[in-house]
């Protein structure tokens, strides 16, 4: 079977962002891109299936502007057979990155799609379930176990207070939480064998997708910052603080 | 239009986050409706009728909602969907399943996350983990969103809505529940946790460490982390050491107990979003970086803190 | 010979991600077992370290000088050990070979240097052969179509671990024309180790005597053929080495830089951070000023390298080269001692990074050619120059 694997370029996770002086966004030009981290454990995943023996063929796509291409370059280097950029220089939200993506598994038709369970820039934490939605497939979100046989997956999910596990019929949507693996090293032999795989380019318009952003940004702030310290007067007080000010428990 | 509430519960009871997302959806103007589906889940949606401010509670019951399985909850929520302008999940692991498969079904944005309504239309959310926060609009006709319980007062009891009966959804048929395994008080990697407690040198002993320590560990689900000084005592193994020689680690809550705070420990936690430092002497230099600082001896306000909680 | 863009990019990345999250984290454990761990030198190995510089043909990367530099700049962010385990290989332990090999040679060895099954140590310094290496006394006496080999090698990088080395043995009459370059397999008779050599710093590498007591090879074993050429091979390949010294300098320097600029935005005296005090600011710019200059230095000295005919000396950038390590190794050493002093006592405490790289550092002005030796290969070459 196929598996699809939907990779995002996004701020590199080492980064400091700083948001615009005019609060408009977050200043991200001449800032270092990099493969979401939840995306490079649900390419592992699929590569490790694949070395497995589980699966035929791991598809890297990634929806975005033309440098999305290194992402996939990356994908490949990782293990991705080959990759689809599908090109656009529109403001795109899950909505409308899911229905690129049910597009796409429509005409892969793939056994499974392992995404990335959120990105480190929006923390939306919705495409992969929109694309099951959109698709009429089974989902299985946050996974720290993933085990394929006899055309089901039986997938382990991280879950308030503990573990739950779930068997899904293929084809089916999984997304990928961070114990689920240790992505590997790229290989520099394996960014040699990348530069010959397929990469191919298609528009949404080719899709049939409209990409039109629902939610509109009116403006994006800097968060609290961090106060003096201040001292409390007792245990009360500070369970207080903890609880109704810092809200942290 | 009214608000629909999706309650997160156990059948037998409510979860606090539902009583926070009933606050939310009480922000977004209209009656709040709550949806309590499960398996046997009257207890549950009794409770829901006594929130303060619920207009309404429906409760569907059945077998195929007895494990949330998305793709059945989901079913369910699209079932009684067509009434409401806003759909509100707490932004727990069930709620942030469910609530996107709504969205796409109805063909609507998702809005994860929220911690403050600022109009029917208008809220706000972190992005970038936290790093910056956005204001968003939303023009569909449904806003499907997430809650982050924290931005939000839980609701109290006081209310008495009447509770609906509707018939559960069938079951997706493509997914089944096989286990769950609670975490038994599985300490959390000190690296990855969300929240650390600390204890230095002042608590004299290994076997003291252990007493004082664990349980306020325990209570708050944390990692144990110790100073340099701790550790070279012999109170508290190597690899709990956090600092310039030990572990860097920024949790959501950090709490030193007895630790002074010298620099080559507090480079190893300084990027922790909220400190708390609790030592008898007042000029330790903990107290510079701490958010909330509580002079007082530790073996009395720890076991404290740990009943209090 | 370079690679495209995008692929070094990522490769790049892969290097950066590396050092911070597999080599610095276990500096600490280098510092106190004097030892790289097995499994990071197998990583080495399976991410293609080993064969940066080796054409693709022979199963490596070929990095230019150009993205080569970029690379080692990266790598001198950590303790030098890690570089040193594929240092050999990707600069003196390859270069030779390729610059100068047979194609039978180039096919048997490259490929191994490159996978890193081969470890490759040059060995050129003798106890009375240091900057004066033409005077080498390393005998090769001809014997049919073979040669003997007796003589002493000293502070022979990864010798105990070398598979393999470019040895550099008189086979003709005195002075550097007399001079063959060996390819020596490690095992053969006769060759000995001497102890490892106990240094100032830089731990975790090698460095020890190579004794020769009768090593008899076929005359094949000299790199191209031809003897009397080994010299010259020499220091062909020393000047792309020189110049990836300066690389590493800068990225040490770079390192200490970051260190010692955290340490005075955290220390605080006279209640408030010790970077607020304008004598702790003005050792930082220092700094910071000349580790960019002599970055640029490096990098423009990179550029020119590969515009030039390859495997060829031009004399005006073997001038330029040696600026470069004269420049970046002595301002390494400036911003080592500056980067102890903003530490204050901390800086002379072992576990600080300060501490080890400030002796780490000292070597870089001493080997591939001391400081001395840079300043005579400029002044000549502008007396030579109109």
């Amino acid at each position: 079977m196929k598996i699809l694997v939907p990779v995002k370029r996004v701020v590199d996770y080492n980064v400091k962002v700083r948001v615009k002086s005019d609060n408009t966004g977050v200043d991200i030009a001449n800032v270092k891109m990099s493969m979401n981290p939840f995306d490079e454990i649900a390419v592992e995943e699929a590569v490790r299936l694949k070395e497995k023996g589980l699966v035929t063929e791991v598809i890297a796509v990634s929806c975005g502007v033309a440098q999305c291409q290194e992402t996939l370059r990356t994908a490949m280097a990782i293990g991705a057979d080959r990759a689809i950029l599908v090109e656009t220089d529109a403001e795109l939200q899950p909505l409308a990155v899911a229905k690129l993506l049910k597009a796409l598994v429509d005409k892969e038709q793939p056994g499974l799609i392992i995404l990335g369970k959120q990105a480190i820039d929006d923390d939306a934490n919705q495409t992969g379930q929109m694309l099951a939605a959109l698709a009429d497939l089974p989902q299985a979100t946050n996974a720290s176990k993933v085990e394929v046989a006899d055309g089901k997956a039986q997938v382990t999910r991280e879950i308030d207070g503990g573990l739950e596990t779930l068997a899904l019929s293929l084809p089916a949507v999984i997304t990928t939480d961070l114990r689920l693996n240790e992505p590997r090293y790229v290989t520099l032999p394996n960014i040699m064998k990348a530069k010959k795989k397929q990469l191919d380019t298609v528009k949404p318009e080719d899709l049939g997708v409209d990409v039109a952003p629902r939610l509109k940004t009116l403006k994006v702030s800097e968060p609290a910052k961090r106060g003096a310290g201040v001292k409390v007067a007792d245990i009360a007080a500070l369970v207080d603080k903890l609880k109704n000010e810092a809200k942290v428990i | 239009m009214a608000v629909l509430v999706i309650a997160e519960h156990d059948n037998a009871s409510l979860k606090g986050a539902t009583l926070n997302t009933v606050t939310a959806a009480a922000a977004c103007g209209g009656d709040v409706h709550v949806l309590v589906a499960g398996h046997h889940a009257g207890a549950a949606a009794q409770a829901a009728a006594q929130i303060a401010g619920v207009a309404k509670v429906i409760h569907a019951d059945g077998d195929s909602l007895a494990h949330g399985l998305a793709e059945n909850l989901a079913a369910q929520v699209l079932a009684i969907a067509g009434n409401y302008s806003h759909i509100l999940f707490p932004a727990t692991a069930s709620g942030k399943n469910t609530a996107p498969r709504v969205a796409a079904k109805l063909d609507v944005a998702q809005i994860s996350d929220i911690t403050k309504v600022i109009a029917a239309d208008t809220f706000e959310r972190p992005i970038y983990a936290g790093n910056a926060i956005a204001t968003v609009q939303s023009a569909d006709a449904v806003k499907v969103i997430t809650v982050r319980t924290t931005g939000f007062d839980a609701a109290v009891t006081g209310g008495s809505a009447a509770v609906e009966t509707t018939a559960a959804a069938a079951d997706a048929g493509k997914s089944s529940y096989l286990g769950s395994e609670i975490a038994k008080s599985d300490r959390p990697e000190l690296t990855a946790a969300k929240i650390i407690v600390s204890g230095g040198r002042a608590l004299g002993s290994k076997e003291k460490f252990d007493e004082v320590m664990t349980p306020l560990a325990d209570k708050l689900g944390a990692a144990l982390g110790a100073s340099r000084a701790a550790v070279d005592a012999g109170y508290a193994p190597n690899d709990w050491q956090v600092g310039q020689t030990g572990k860097i680690v920024a949790p959501q809550l950090y709490v030193a107990a007895g630790i002074s705070g010298a620099i080559q420990h507090l480079a190893g936690m300084k990027d922790s979003k909220v400190i708390v430092a609790i030592n008898k002497d007042e000029e330790a230099p903990i107290f510079s970086v701490a958010d909330y600082g509580l002079v007082a001896d530790l073996f009395t306000a720890v076991p404290e803190l740990v009943k209090a909680l | 010979m370079a690679l495209d863009a995008e692929s070094f990019d990522l490769l790049l990345s892969t290097v950066q991600r590396f050092v911070r999250e597999r080599l610095v984290p276990a500096e600490n454990y280098l510092e106190e077992h004097d030892e790289v761990p097995v499994e990071l030198v197998e990583d080495m190995k399976d991410m293609g370290l080993f064969g940066l510089t080796v054409p693709e043909e022979f199963g490596g990367i070929g990095l230019s000088v150009g993205q080569e530099v970029l690379v080692n700049f990266e790598l001198g962010r950590a303790a030098p050990a890690f570089r040193s385990v594929f240092g050999t290989n990707i600069g003196i332990g390859s270069q030779g070979i390729l610059m100068d090999g047979t194609p039978e040679q180039k096919a048997e060895y490259l490929p191994q240097v490159a996978s890193g099954a081969l470890v490759m140590s040059f060995a050129l310094t003798e106890p009375d052969a240091g900057t004066d290496a033409a005077s080498l006394k390393t005998r090769a006496e001809a014997d049919g179509d073979h040669y003997v080999l007796n003589g002493n090698k000293r502070y022979i990088t990864n010798a105990p671990r070398a598979g393999a080395f470019t040895l550099m043995a008189r086979t003709g009459g005195p002075g550097a024309g007399g001079v063959s370059a060996f390819i020596l397999p490690a095992g053969l008779p006769g060759i000995t180790l001497g102890r490892p050599d106990k240094k100032m710093g830089q731990r975790g590498t090698k460095t020890c005597d190579v004794i020769l007591e009768n090593v008899r090879v076929p005359a094949s074993y000299i790199i191209g053929g031809v003897p009397g050429q080994g010299f010259k091979t020499a220091m062909k390949v020393l000047d792309r080495g020189r110049l990836n010294i300066s690389a590493v300098a800068c990225g040490m320097a770079q390192r200490i830089l970051e260190e010692a600029s955290r340490y005075a935005r955290e220390r605080k005296q006279f209640g408030k951070a010790i970077g607020e005090f304008q004598l702790v600011q003005a050792m930082l710019a220092d700094s910071q000023a000349e580790l960019l200059a002599g970055w640029a230095l490096v990098r423009e000295v990179a550029q020119r390298f590969d515009q030039k005919p390859p495997h060829v000396s031009d004399p005006d950038v073997s001038m330029r080269v040696s600026c470069a390590k004269l420049f970046a190794t002595e301002m390494l050493g400036r911003v080592a001692d500056r980067g102890v002093q903003v530490h204050g006592g901390a800086g002379y405490i072992n576990e600080y990074p300060v501490e080890r790289f400030y002796r780490d550092a000292r070597l870089l002005r001493l080997y591939e050619g001391t400081t001395q030796v840079q300043q005579l290969i400029i002044g000549r070459e502008l007396l030579r120059q109109d």
